[in-house]
């Protein structure tokens, strides 16, 4: 087990991802920030704190639950508990930024992106990530990324948050 | 906790558990049903067959609404009158659906068992949606769903199911339900229409309608199944709605914040008087709306393919 | 040609011997009982070491379902399989199609018995014409022709007038009416007995009530006529206690009660006995097996332990098996359409030593309940091994165990609700006329 990073690492990447959020958007009026369920929720409403204390903004969060659209349920032993789904405002014309912790094969973000469409029309589509470990399946990228981790296949990336987990930190197994 | 079971034939053999996870799947997917784009992909390619032995509209409907918001393809096939009838056995009959490869067959029938007799035959689920007068198991978790919704809780409450109880399937699966769910259950109505020993089952029974409302939360009216009833085992209509027809003055003796339940289809003025039907108290249709987000959530659990590999 | 059955624990209740004796069959009759140990020269030898040797079991209620119905059973299957139960004699209810309501009829079946029967066939003739309920049968023509009672079995003669008629018209002919006792406006498209079990899964029920009513009633006209009742398959508790009391008066009503209603309960069709379930479903019960749709149904464990102590105490006096083969189309179907009945020749005796070993019965009675018992019902001069008996015989061992397989009975149908249950005693011979008929 190696941590990659830790609690002070963290936040340093939080704080970058937030301004690099902000830049991408270009306006904040219509960014919504939309956390992929379990551990892209509390990232995105970080980030959004961020916002706020640097932008004097709010920026609304929204909470996706992405495995009714999972590629793989057929092959699954059961089929899993739903989380909710909620976004507290309309997603058409707005520009969404999709938050979560790792990003691996795209696959969970194929799927966050099919559940999106079904909410509305956003104007744009956006992956802000904590984590890159490539060893991606589909033409995926992030637009922002806390760092890039390349970890093999055998390797497990796994994000620890103090909301979820206790603490914060970034371990490879 | 998952649903680990290929079937959903009865809430009798339901755990608690069991039940809350269904009645928590069905809460988020209670959220599609009010986006407007309602439809999921998740069931894409998987084929349920409703086949309907006895009309039902309305459960039929649910059913396919549910299916059709997770991408699953519903056919409906409508099958009348006996296996005797037609020379076939219901065998026969089942292995001619399974042969068109279905994942899930939702099963209504007027012959109780006929889900269990499936069940045990064939590769697909099989989802009971009522069966004679044995069970309904998604209309009891939808009235269980719309009770939590309306009273915070289901434990500790006083439900009253008011009408035919030996033709319901509708009864026999809440009183299950609702007995798992901690609620203490009375069931009124005419003593002809009260079958034998129900009293096992954890029930009071009541035939006198205002006694036996008189303490109740809850109030689950039944539909006299006039087409069912032969010898009828009371007298008139008439006489029957004077008795046992809920209206504002039987009401006056129950709970001010008592509310009303009906599976449907109401007999208006027979059972249930229009302005309480239509009243403040009644979740008539809250309970339909809870229907598609129950079998929406039957139908995601039960799909699963690890059930099918325990048979 | 001289056989002896050696070795055997003899038990023949009408000649009261119960011990080691040898028997020797003469020209198909019985020549005579020996003290164990004789030597009997140029005689065929069967060594019954271990077994029972007994009189060959007579079964008052069978369904042979021809003419009619073959496709669930024929003469030949249907006295195949009573041989394979030990039974030497069956008598065959009259709910063939044609209806068994006269003579041409009673003699086809005669006939067919003698050609491709292996057991003695006595049929029952019709009460009433086409069992319609209406009008009397021609008794007297059917008895001439071989029927040994009269009986619109399967269905009842709800019309108390034609029951008092048939009573007594039957009583010149010194024939026993057999009464399938169920008020059909109190059953009313029942399905099992009414009572909890019945709530639970929701089907209709049929109260014992609707038994106990014709049983009283029939009772009662057996008095004013002085004529000979039997009552069928004896279900219900309270019938019990009716038949006790009207045989304290004097009344000539004798029972008969069934392996099924004395093995099993209402619950049954809930779940079955562990093991025994065809198609367990995912609890492991099988609720709603057709083969636990009987008429009679199976009552409650009351009614139950009723019949048993009416076995023991001799209120019940025969073990009959209602033997009603129904093929898949019959049973594989809604549990409200199935037929009602269950095969029952190939179960009887190992679930009567079921009775045995629990000591309920003595195997002294429980042969009594399958031998001479029923011949004197219908007047057989049969079921019993005297020198100059007909030699009807079945050696069985009661402690060997065996799982019961309904895919190797002999009858043509399968529907019984015991499959897979593991019980004991196996029939080794059975002999009737002093021919082997079956031998394992």
């Amino acid at each position: 087990m190696k941590t990659i990073l830790d609690s002070t690492d963290m936040q340093m990447a939080i704080d970058k991802m937030a301004k690099e959020i902000v830049e991408e958007a270009g306006s904040l009026d219509s960014l919504v920030l939309v956390g992929i369920r379990t551990r892209g929720v509390p990232l995105a409403q970080r980030i959004a704190g961020r916002i706020r204390e640097s932008k004097k903004k709010e920026v609304p969060v929204g909470t996706l639950d992405i495995n009714l659209y999972r590629d793989d349920l057929s092959r699954l032993d059961y089929h899993p508990i739903i989380g909710k789904t909620e976004i507290p405002c309309p997603v058409d014309e707005k520009t969404v930024f999709l938050v979560d912790d790792v990003l691996y094969t795209g696959r969970t973000i194929r799927c966050a992106m099919d559940a999106l469409f079904d909410l509305g029309r956003p104007d744009s589509i956006k992956l802000a990530v904590l984590v890159d470990r490539e060893g991606r399946e589909l033409p995926i990228q992030g637009d922002v990324v806390g760092i890039h981790h390349p970890a093999g296949r055998g390797e497990n990336v796994k994000v620890n948050l103090a909301e979820t987990d206790e603490k914060d930190e970034v371990i490879v197994e | 906790m998952q649903l680990a079971r290929k079937d959903l034939l009865g809430i009798e053999s339901l755990s608690k558990k069991e039940i809350e996870l269904i009645l928590e799947t069905a809460k988020t997917f209670q959220e599609i049903s009010t986006r407007e784009v309602k439809k999921v992909p998740t069931l894409r390619g998987k084929t349920v067959i409703n086949l309907f032995f006895e009309d039902s509209t309305r459960t039929r409907t649910s059913f396919e609404i549910a299916g059709k918001r997770l991408s699953a393809d519903v056919i409906n096939i409508s099958q009348k009158g006996s296996s005797v009838a037609k020379g076939e056995t219901l065998l026969d009959t089942a292995k001619n659906i399974e042969a068109m490869g279905p994942d899930l067959i939702v099963c209504r029938h007027w012959a109780a068992g006929v889900p269990h007799f499936l069940a045990s035959r064939l590769k697909a689920s099989i989802i009971n949606a009522g069966d004679g007068a044995h069970e309904h198991p998604t209309q009891a978790l939808l009235d269980l769903m719309t009770i939590r919704e309306a009273k915070g809780k289901i434990a500790g409450l006083n439900v009253s199911i008011v009408g035919d109880i030996s033709h319901s399937r509708v009864a026999r699966s809440n009183i299950h339900a609702l007995n798992k769910m901690g609620a203490r259950v009375t069931v009124a109505g005419p003593a002809t229409m009260i079958p034998a020993e129900i009293e096992k089952m954890g029930v009071k029974v009541s035939t006198d309608l205002r006694k036996g409302i008189a303490s109740a939360d809850v109030i689950m009216m039944l539909r006299i199944q006039r087409e069912r009833l032969t010898m009828s085992p009371f007298p008139t209509l008439r006489e029957y709605s004077q008795l046992y027809g809920l209206n504002k003055e039987a009401l006056k003796g129950a709970k001010p914040d008592v509310v009303i339940m009906h599976p449907g289809p109401v007999n208006r003025g027979v059972e249930i008087d229009p302005e309480v039907a239509d009243g403040p108290y009644s979740l008539i249709l809250d309970q339909v709306t809870n229907g598609v987000a129950i079998r929406m959530a039957v139908l995601y659990l039960l799909s699963g393919p690890k059930g099918k590999a325990a048979l | 040609m001289r056989l002896i059955i050696k070795n055997g624990h003899l038990i023949d209740p009408k000649n009261r011997r119960n011990g080691r004796f040898d028997l020797l069959i003469e020209e198909g009759k019985v020549r005579d009982i020996l003290k164990a140990g004789h030597t009997v020269a140029s005689a065929d030898v069967i060594d019954a070491k271990g077994c029972i040797v007994s009189p060959g079991f007579i079964d008052l209620h069978v369904h042979l379902r021809e003419p009619g119905y073959e496709y669930k059973e024929t003469i030949r299957s249907g006295t195949l399989a009573a041989a394979a139960g030990g039974f030497t004699s069956v008598c065959c209810m009259a709910n063939t199609n044609p209806v068994n309501d006269n003579a041409s009829i009673t003699e086809y079946i005669l006939k067919k018995a003698k050609e491709e029967g292996t057991v003695n066939v006595f049929p029952i003739g019709a009460l009433s014409r086409g069992l319609a309920g209406k009008e009397l049968s021609p008794m007297g023509e059917l008895k001439k022709a071989g029927c040994v009672g009269f009986s619109d079995d399967g269905k009842t003669v709800q019309n108390s007038r034609l029951m008092r008629l048939a009573l007594e018209y039957a009583k010149t002919f010194d024939a026993p009416v057999i009464s399938h006792a169920i008020c059909s406006d109190l059953a009313h498209g029942g399905v099992m007995h009414e009572g909890f079990v019945a709530t639970k899964l929701g089907l209709p029920g049929i109260p014992s009530a609707a038994e106990d009513i014709i049983i009283s009633r029939d009772i009662r006209l057996a008095e004013t006529t002085g004529a000979r009742l039997h009552i069928a398959h004896l279900s219900t508790a309270e019938g019990v206690e009716l038949v006790q009391k009207a045989k304290k008066k004097g009344i000539r009503v004798t029972a008969e009660a069934t392996p099924h209603h004395f093995t099993l309960t209402d619950e049954t069709v809930e779940a079955h006995p562990p093991g025994t379930a065809a198609k367990p479903s995912q609890d492991g019960a099988s609720p709603y097996d057709t083969n636990t749709k009987i008429m009679p149904p199976l009552r409650s464990e009351k009614d139950r332990r009723a019949i048993v102590e009416g076995l023991a105490t001799g209120v019940i006096d025969a073990i009959a098996t209602d033997h009603a083969p129904h093929a898949l189309v019959d049973k594989e179907i809604e549990f409200d359409s199935a037929a009602f009945g269950i095969v029952g020749l190939e179960t009887a005796l190992s679930l009567s030593l079921q009775l045995v070993e629990k000591k309920k019965l003595t195997m002294k009675k429980m042969v009594e309940l399958l031998t001479i018992n029923p011949a004197r019902i219908v007047g057989l001069k049969k079921g019993g091994l005297e020198p100059g008996a007909s030699a009807d015989v079945v050696i069985f061992n009661p402690s060997l165990s065996c799982k019961i397989d309904p895919a190797k009975f002999y009858s043509k149908s399968k529907n019984t609700p015991f499959g897979g249950m593991k019980v004991k005693g196996v029939v080794k011979y059975t002999i009737v006329g002093g021919k082997v008929i079956y031998q394992v």
